[in-house]
């Protein structure tokens, strides 16, 4: 089994945070709120989160927030739920959640619940289960849940469950890992994890595992995540940080030495998360 | 993101590189500009449109397209040309967005978006489906495209699932397709539409079907998980149903003050020791139920009003639904003398347990059992004294030919009507066939897939047989499947070994004779054996899951020692539990001892030699009631006056499950978390321990 060249992917994060001009970055520099939030809690799972400048991160988080509360994927973007949670979680990470206007950041995501329990994205109406576990991330991050109707949250997401235990976007939707991720978080988080078949959609993401020893996100699909200096989807392909903080992170689930735990629900560090629920 | 390849830029392509980001660049800022200054202009537009051919991913472009269209529709004298062609510059846009990233969730979003304001017709729009359909049968975006279209233009549900057959036809292993098939067949099932009821006529096609896909390639999926969506359908018993209860049919339940059995005709199997004035009433369904309370079950007794009687769901997660629910009953004065008391218990008479699919309990039935209460002389045993679960403190139990058995359930389905009985018997002709058809499969090829399906068809048919004959039989099959899957698939092996254990508690329990062989009365080691209390040794087992917990509602001391139980779900329904062993087990945590919170008569635990302490990653963290998943508080001002100066978020874990129990004796050593800092704080918050590791506290 190879090593985790653990000061490679710090030196590799820390070179995308202070590039902006490359093809790829500029064609990605409206996902930066998500990019940094990758980034930042692997560096954090490294134990490496003090060689980043935590003042210039915040202020450029903030700059990204708009009058509606909801923050946009880079400054001048517009607002959306997913850089939303983002924003958040980076602040989590630096114990500075206390920046914040929380009264303002809750509203934008309660109104963003629709009658039938599930959130949109924006204003613009795009209904998905990924944008329900953020909202019930985000609040019960801030300790607002209070502000929506978790139970109608609750069962639109139980009401996406397919027949082979897994979970779609919207009622009907293909089981699929990433959204599985989003809705069995949500359901752990509100305390509703029974509504779930363990055994079933245990099996089901077990069969994930193709014969290289990699995962894939659906039935005959390509695995994803290999890694170097920063970690890339498959072997052979481009690095990039989002593959890195996956690869990470399942190392850090696996209890790979030299990493910290990562808390499977929140997606953040366990000492982050504790920090959050655990102290006065 | 995905798919690009790694190799080092050559000079001549940096230098493209480094233009084109300028180009990108430039046209980002000026979109940007253009939307904060609110200019809608036909260049603004075309500024738009070039950098959602590029970048469909710059989400900020496609809210600026739609607040232009709103804006333009506003300036425009409603003319239907001009709306028309408003729209269809619209969908030209998504198009070529498609071609670049047929993934791109914003311009999926955006043609429904256009779609929704009335535009387009459904034969357009199914022919465009068709083409990205054929590009990618697996694109679930058009897949929910589809749904979306299908949906707002009323396309019958009989035709999609026409789709889906040609989808299958053309290849078998389109995933996506056979997903879609259980949908659109659950949905036509469930309103038993014309020509899709009975459903037994349904499902033997989709049998036919799936064969031909199993069988054309074994190491496919997708038929494999739509095989065991059928298989679901054919047994699924939809109502909930009372499956077993403790104390149990028919059974003479005797209730003992103090510690001692002075009459050794009794049978330990139905003797309560209790000094709280209460019983429980216990009863358990074959799923989680809600709505249990003294109007929809009666207690009918002269020791209880029914009407006082509270009901409580045994679940793990604070959630109002549950699989097991309890109640207490006072028992009678103790009288040597004493009658025997009938208790009679009705259920499912009046409507209002309702499990969490919403299907009613429909079956109403009954039971009854007698108490009596007797008092003891001399009270000999564990009063204070410290338990130990040496094997000299054990001797087999030795029964009697009168003997009831403890294994007794409820009768499972009273048939009401033909419908039934036909549905009763096409299911178990289905299996018997199915079966078959699997056993002739797997005597020419080995293919792990076949052998789990194997495997589940078995216990399928096991449980819908009644609870008599002819289980043993098909166990010892199903033993030998999960063994074999153990070589032939190693990566699941742990999932094959949980199996195992389940299936081998099955046979333990599914007779008086061999749960027997497994009872043994416990003693001080030095006086002798008659009077004393039994225990239920399941040690050395190689247990790495506990399972039929419904036929072991009686148990009250219980050795689960030296196996490899990684949690112990299932155990919060052995409410008469006051003696427990999990030393030498796999528990990585003490969330995973989240079910004892539910055991008010746990006295004495063995959790020494496990692995609390060791893990980095706590698997079961969230399936214990917490304040990370918002089913319990921690009251801080209360709650750190009794822990101290301890910092509670290092001890969370071991607060929020021992602060509940009221143990006298609990043995945690042989675990890394278990240091002299812990310990302190755990007599702090058990005020009731009396021994801990061996050692007396005073």
């Amino acid at each position: 089994m190879g090593e985790l060249a653990a000061e490679k992917h710090v030196q590799y994060i820390l070179s995308v945070e202070k590039r902006k001009d490359d093809l790829i970055s500029v064609a990605m520099e409206h996902l930066r709120m998500n990019g940094a939030y990758w980034g930042l809690t692997t560096l954090d799972l490294l134990g490496k989160l003090e060689t980043v400048d935590v003042d210039e991160v915040v202020s450029w988080v903030m700059e990204c927030q708009h009058e509606s509360g909801g923050y946009g994927g880079n400054i001048g973007h517009d607002p959306h739920i997913l850089y939303t949670l983002s924003a958040v979680q980076i602040l989590a990470l630096f114990d500075k959640l206390n920046v914040l206007d929380v009264e303002k950041v809750t509203n934008y995501i309660a109104q963003l619940q629709n009658q039938d329990g599930s959130f949109s994205g924006d204003i613009w109406g795009e209904v998905d289960t990924r944008f329900s576990y953020i909202a019930l991330c985000c609040l019960s991050i801030l300790h607002r849940l209070d502000k929506i109707n978790v139970e109608k949250a609750v069962s639109y997401i139980v009401s996406c469950k397919n027949l082979d235990g897994g979970f779609g976007s919207t009622p009907g939707g293909e089981s699929h890992a990433g959204q599985i991720f989003c809705c069995v978080g949500a359901l752990a988080i509100t305390g509703s994890l029974h509504h779930i078949d363990k055994d079933l959609l245990g099996w089901w993401l077990c069969e994930r595992q193709v014969k290289s020893g990699g995962l894939n996100g659906r039935p005959e699909k390509l695995p994803d995540d290999t890694e170097n200096g920063g970690i890339s989807d498959r072997p052979d392909d481009a690095v990039d940080v989002y593959h890195t903080y996956f690869g990470v992170a399942g190392l850090s689930h696996l209890e790979y030495p030299g990493l910290k735990a990562i808390d499977p629900a929140y997606a953040l560090p366990v000492d982050v998360v504790n920090r959050i629920f655990f102290a006065r | 993101m995905h798919g690009r390849p790694r190799k080092d830029p050559k000079p001549e392509d940096a230098a493209a590189s480094v233009a084109k980001a300028e180009k990108l660049r430039s046209l980002q800022s000026q979109f940007l500009s253009n939307h904060h200054k609110k200019i809608y202009t036909n260049e603004a537009l075309e500024v738009s449109a070039k950098l959602l051919e590029v970048n469909p991913e710059y989400y900020t472009a496609w809210n600026f397209r739609k607040l232009a269209v709103e804006h333009r529709l506003s300036q425009s004298d409603s003319d239907p040309d001009s709306i028309k062609s408003i729209f269809s510059e619209e969908l030209k846009v998504v198009e070529s967005a498609l071609k670049q990233n047929f993934k791109s969730y914003g311009a999926w979003h955006h043609r429904k978006w256009v779609l929704s304001k009335g535009h387009s017709s459904i034969d357009h729009e199914m022919r465009l489906l068709d083409r990205y359909q054929k590009l990618d049968p697996r694109n679930f975006h058009a897949w929910d495209y589809r749904r979306f279209v299908a949906a707002l233009m009323n396309r019958s549900e009989v035709d999609e699932l026409r789709y889906t057959t040609d989808m299958i036809n053309s290849n078998f292993s389109n995933y996506s397709a056979w997903h879609n098939r259980s949908i659109l067949l659950s949905n036509l099932l469930q309103r038993k539409v014309q020509g899709f009821f009975p459903k037994e006529v349904v499902l033997n096609e989709e049998y036919e079907l799936v064969h031909q896909a199993i069988f054309t390639d074994p190491d496919d999926q997708s038929g494999w998980f739509y095989y065991l969506w059928l298989l679901d359908q054919t047994v699924k018993a939809d109502a909930p149903l009372l499956v077993s209860s403790w104390p149990a049919r028919d059974s003479n339940l005797i209730i003992l003050e103090d510690q001692c059995l002075d009459d050794c005709a009794l049978s330990p199997f139905n003797t309560f020791h209790s000094d709280s004035g209460t019983f429980p009433l216990i009863v358990y369904f074959n799923q989680a139920v809600e709505g249990v309370n003294s109007s929809t079950i009666s207690v009918e007794s002269v020791l209880n009003a029914n009407s006082e009687l509270t009901w409580k769901p045994l679940s793990t997660n604070n959630s109002p639904a549950a699989q097991v629910w309890v109640t207490y009953l006072n028992y009678p004065k103790v009288d040597v003398h004493s009658e025997a008391y009938p208790v009679e218990v009705s259920i499912g008479h009046s409507g209002g347990i309702i499990s969490s699919s919403g299907f009613h309990y429909s079956h109403p039935s009954r039971f009854a059992f007698k108490v009596f209460a007797r008092p003891v002389k001399t009270p000999i045993g564990h009063g204070g004294d410290i338990i130990s679960w040496q094997d000299g403190n054990f001797a087999l139990y030795e029964t009697s030919p009168e003997e009831p058995n403890p294994t007794i359930s409820l009768d499972q389905l009273n048939i009401k009507d033909d419908n039934e009985k036909t549905s009763s018997e096409w299911r178990a002709e289905t299996i018997a066939n199915e079966i078959a058809l699997f056993q002739e499969l797997l005597s020419e090829i080995s293919c792990k897939i076949g052998k789990l399906t194997l495997a589940r068809l078995l216990k399928a048919r096991d449980l819908l047989l009644s609870p008599c004959a002819n289980k043993m039989v098909y166990s010892e099959e199903v033993i030998n499947l999960y063994s074999d899957l153990r070589t032939l698939d190693p990566p699941h092996s742990q999932f094959y070994k949980d199996e195992h254990s389940l299936t081998l508690l099955q046979q333990i329990t599914s007779t008086r004779e061999s749960l027997l062989r497994y009872c043994f009365l416990h003693g001080d080691g030095t006086s002798s054996f008659i009077g004393n209390s039994m225990c239920l040794r399941l040690n050395n087992l190689s247990l790495s899951r506990m399972g039929s917990i419904e036929r072991l509602l009686w148990v009250q001391m219980l050795d689960l020692s030296h196996n490899e139980l990684r949690s112990i779900e299932g155990l919060e329904a052995m409410q008469l539990l006051s003696c427990l062993n999990l030393s030498n087990n796999k528990l990585c945590g003490f969330t995973a001892l989240g079910p004892l919170r539910l055991l008010k008569s746990l006295k004495v635990l063995d959790i020494s030699c496990n692995q609390i302490g060791s893990h980095s990653i706590d698997t079961t963290r969230y399936l214990c009631s917490s304040p990370l998943c918002h089913t319990e508080e921690i009251d801080w001002g209360r709650d750190e006056t009794v822990t101290g100066d301890v910092n509670l978020a290092n001890y969370w874990e071991a607060f929020v499950i021992f602060r509940g129990l009221s143990l006298t004796q609990l043995d945690i050593v042989g675990n890394a978390v278990a240091d002299e800092k812990l310990k302190s704080f755990l007599v702090k918050i058990v005020p009731t321990l009396k021994w801990l590791d061996g050692g007396e506290l005073h």
